[in-house]
């Protein structure tokens, strides 16, 4: 059953190396089974450029930052004041890619870089220094993305009237593994608006 | 001190990630933080461990760090009088 007065209005798969945003295929690396560090930067010089801070990302903030930039093209939030925008997210492994080769640095010189990614939510204050995000925040770590749970987390905030939209999903990174599932919140429509359900959230995710 | 400042600029970039920055894009004399090449307080981490892993020097004083990450000039000139007081 549909939510009142909160909307699905965009959404953004990345898996297997190729995007689909609205569920409409966009992007496709050229070369298949790229390198994980490759393809994303196929992302963001496709999507984006002119944001030197992505390449200091580890690969989980790269895949999320693209996966946002990517939802939010011809979604402007700038009609929201920062507070009203939040970011809830969820992923399997957390950070542990990125822990597993700070731990390798720090046999010798620990790697400051590294280290202020050895967190899994850090991906959201990446997301959220890009967009001007300064509202309800959260990250989950789960062995499956438990979409009425991420999404309802995010209607209940939309709901309370704490945010009027979010960015909530799944990122998901460990070595090549990849996945993010990202949909985009309202309490007004525009784009795909589609009136929010659990069962909605499902369907765009398959 | 000229290779040595060309190197520096090399070994910033890759160490800092800097993947749209070429060596001839830093001045020897352009700040490096703020308004110059605005690198942020993990990279003066970074350039913490750079000047360790590269130079073999570590930074005694941490009030010295301003001072000596102004620019290329300024690193350039003080791994020199560190060598120096090395030999």
């Amino acid at each position: 059953m549909s939510q009142q007065g909160i909307y699905i209005n965009a959404t953004c798969i990345i898996r297997h190396q190729s995007v689909d945003k609205n569920r409409q295929p966009v992007y496709a690396h050229e070369v298949p089974q790229a390198d994980l560090q490759d393809f994303l930067r196929g992302l963001y010089d496709r999507f984006s450029g002119q944001y030197p801070k992505f390449h200091k990302m580890d690969l989980l903030s790269k895949l999320g930052w693209a996966a946002t930039e990517i939802l939010l093209q011809d979604m402007p939030m700038d009609q929201y004041a920062p507070e009203d925008t939040g970011v809830i997210l969820a992923n399997a492994s957390s950070s542990l890619d990125t822990d597993e080769k700070y731990f390798d640095t720090v046999q010798e010189i620990a790697s400051p870089a590294l280290f202020v990614y050895t967190l899994p939510n850090i991906v959201i204050g990446e997301i959220s220094i890009r967009h001007k995000f300064k509202g309800e925040n959260a990250f989950f770590v789960a062995e499956q993305f438990d979409i009425p749970f991420v999404t309802g987390y995010a209607a209940q905030l939309l709901e309370s009237g704490a945010v009027k939209a979010v960015v909530c999903g799944w990122v998901e990174q460990y070595h090549a593994s990849h996945e993010a599932a990202f949909y985009l919140m309202e309490t007004a429509p525009r784009g795909m608006a589609l009136p929010f359900s659990a069962e909605t959230a499902e369907k765009l995710y398959r | 001190m000229e290779k040595l400042m060309q190197d520096l600029k090399v070994q910033i970039i890759q160490q800092l990630n800097l993947q749209e920055v070429k060596p001839e894009d830093i001045g020897n004399d352009q700040p490096l933080f703020k308004e110059g090449l605005g690198l942020d307080s993990i990279d003066a981490l970074e350039l913490i461990v750079l000047l360790q892993q590269f130079h073999n020097i570590r930074i005694a004083k941490p009030e010295d760090g301003p001072n000596v990450f102004y620019s290329i000039r300024t690193m350039a000139e003080y791994i020199t009088a560190e060598k120096a007081k090395q030999a």
